[in-house]
């Protein structure tokens, strides 16, 4: 928006009603924005106008027409390229996908639309949603709209710069080890992620599928309520949603938060923290407390096991999931005198280094002699982690920790070093594994103005919980602590 | 030194990647300090540890714990018309409808 505040869904709800603003004029506003600002951001792939427009038309038609408006209408959302949009180009990232234009909806994007929403394009992202720096996009990296010489994580870090520099109201990321929440927190915004089977994934092109989900990214929790309350529920498209019945967010994040038990694990305070974010959390911690949380100290004893736990899981389920792209039924072909051949020109040439390197980790760790000391200890792993949450929550009723170790780093900084950026995601993964719903919301600024991101974690399908929580949180002026 | 370069080139072959020599080297040092770290896993002791195989909320308790003998959520096995056919062999890199066209399988 070029001038005053930012709009927000309530906003656009409240103008487009009263017929001071239409879906069209919103739409072409964000536009310009993002033809201004987004060359040097690279926050957007691609942009769908012709599909924005005809939805904003839609919108205005229907205003115009008295219609009942749905509870998204004329709020411009973008998209990760990692989910299917019918007719706009989704590259997840890649070059193996360059021209792949999706046949079909990914549920979630038609969920949206179906309430009004206007899809504004595609955000950036680390090809095949594999970084926590969105420098692993074949497209170039995205650049954090607090600091452009740094990353704005990833690897929804193109829906995380999108948002937070008001080029969409809100945005669909993915999380698989914390590929919202850790982009939310380098870029200053609340990033939600659901319980697994929450949101549909039907359309969302697969990486570790015991981890993938979908959530959304916004500017404030009423907005992220709001697009939870259109994207959650069962969908008989996807086998893993479910059929578990989406209660009414938007009252049940109301109530005050007295009362409820905060757990504090020690092992997301130790070793490796960077001092200004640990501060900022544990004056959030305080913040609640004032609220009238009670803060419970927690030991959770296998959160150091859980980064080798999910890089042998997450990366034995992408060389499974990631075998489908070889030159036969769409993206890219590289020719061969055999299928072999083709098979490989065309992974060769069409994945990036970082793609390469975990389908080749999990590759090794499902092959003959390695599966049981990797992938099935892995997996028991998982289960001792999980077992850490669920003895957990018997004793709180959320659990509070910093969402990063540190504060957005500089652009280059960790490309060289593979198992360095792996431990950006330390303190997300945990959540990741265990199925639980979190979010990431801002708690202050390091002296160098660089957004700080506290994490919030519930039981499955306690979103009302977590979400209430941040909404008592930004009231109190825990956003900018 | 737990994966030499024999082992890269082989599970790049598994994995169906082409690695150039320099690739192959920068590879088995990256996943050599990888899997070293993950090493650590070795420390734990998982006997009588259930491996947590499934997510979704039918085989899992509300903590995220698996819930053993649970059975996973199965629909019923019934075909349903697609019509996306054509759209998606629209993508394809080499399609003679209703057919993907690709090099030649068998040897000779």
């Amino acid at each position: 928006m070029s001038a005053g505040a930012p709009w927000t869904i309530a906003s656009i709800q409240t103008s487009l009603r009263a017929k001071k603003i239409s879906a069209r004029e919103i739409t072409t506003e964000f536009y310009a924005d993002i033809d201004r600002r987004n060359p040097s951001l690279n926050a957007y792939l691609a942009l769908s106008r012709d599909r924005a427009f005809a939805q904003a038309d839609r919108v205005d038609v229907a205003t115009a027409c008295g219609e009942k408006l749905g509870p998204l209408a004329g709020v411009p959302i973008a998209v990760k390229d990692v989910i299917n949009t019918a007719g706009v180009r989704t590259t997840c990232g890649s070059k193996i996908l360059e021209t792949y234009v999706p046949p079909y909806d990914a549920t979630a994007v038609a969920r949206l639309e179906k309430a009004g929403a206007i899809i504004l394009g595609k955000t950036n992202c680390d090809e095949f949603a594999m970084g926590s720096s969105n420098e692993n996009s074949a497209y170039g990296p995205v650049r954090n709209p607090a600091a452009l010489d740094r990353v704005p994580g990833g690897s929804s870090g193109g829906s995380a710069a999108a948002v937070a520099a008001g080029l969409a109201v809100a945005a669909l990321g993915t999380d698989t080890g914390g590929s919202i929440r850790q982009p939310g927190a380098c870029c200053g915004i609340p990033a939600m992620m659901p319980t697994y089977g929450r949101v549909s994934r039907y359309g969302l092109i697969a990486f570790a599928s015991s981890l993938d989900r979908i959530g959304p990214f916004a500017r404030n929790i009423a907005d992220a309520t709001a697009v939870m309350s259109v994207i959650a529920g069962h969908d008989e498209n996807d086998a893993t949603s479910a059929a578990v019945s989406v209660p009414d967010y938007a009252a049940e994040i109301e109530p005050p938060v007295a009362g409820l038990r905060i757990g504090v694990p020690e092992e997301y305070f130790a070793q490796g923290i960077d001092e200004e974010v640990k501060d900022k959390v544990l004056a959030g911690i305080a913040l609640l407390e004032k609220l009238g949380c009670r803060r419970v100290p927690l030991k959770m004893p296998h959160t150091e096991y859980a980064i080798a736990t999910y890089y042998i899981i997450a990366t034995a389920e992408a060389s499974s999931n990631l075998a489908r792209y070889d030159g036969v039924r769409y993206g890219l072909r590289v020719p061969g005198s055999t299928l072999i051949e083709m098979y490989r020109k065309t992974r060769e040439r069409g994945f990036g280094a970082e793609v390469k390197r975990r389908l080749m980790l999990g590759t090794y760790a499902l092959s003959s002699g390695y599966y049981d000391a990797y992938y099935l200890r892995a997996q028991k792993v998982r289960a001792l982690i999980a077992r850490d949450f669920s003895e957990a929550f018997e004793k709180v009723d959320a659990i509070v920790t910093p969402t990063t170790p540190t504060p957005a780093f500089k652009l280059g900084e960790k490309t060289s070093d593979p198992l360095q950026m792996y431990l950006a995601d330390i303190y997300t993964v945990t959540g990741s594994l265990s199925g639980i719903p979190g979010i990431s919301v801002p708690c202050g600024e390091t002296r160098g103005q660089l957004p700080i991101g506290m994490q919030i974690l519930g039981p499955r399908f306690s979103e009302s919980r977590v979400l209430q929580l941040a909404r008592a949180f930004e009231k109190a002026g825990g956003f900018t602590i | 030194m737990t994966i030499s370069r024999e082992d890269v080139l082989r599970v790049a072959e598994l994995a169906h990647l082409e690695l150039t020599p320099e690739e192959a080297e920068l590879y088995r040092g990256q996943l050599d300090e990888i899997l070293n770290y993950i090493g650590k896993l070795q420390q734990l002791d998982v006997t009588n540890v259930e491996p947590m195989t499934q997510m979704s909320s039918q085989t899992v308790a509300a903590s995220g714990e698996p819930r053993p003998g649970a059975e996973s959520d199965l629909r019923e096995d019934t075909l349903l018309p697609c019509h996306i056919a054509d759209a998606v062999l629209e993508q394809a890199p080499d399609a003679v409808k209703p057919f993907f066209r690709v090099p030649r399988v068998i040897e000779r």
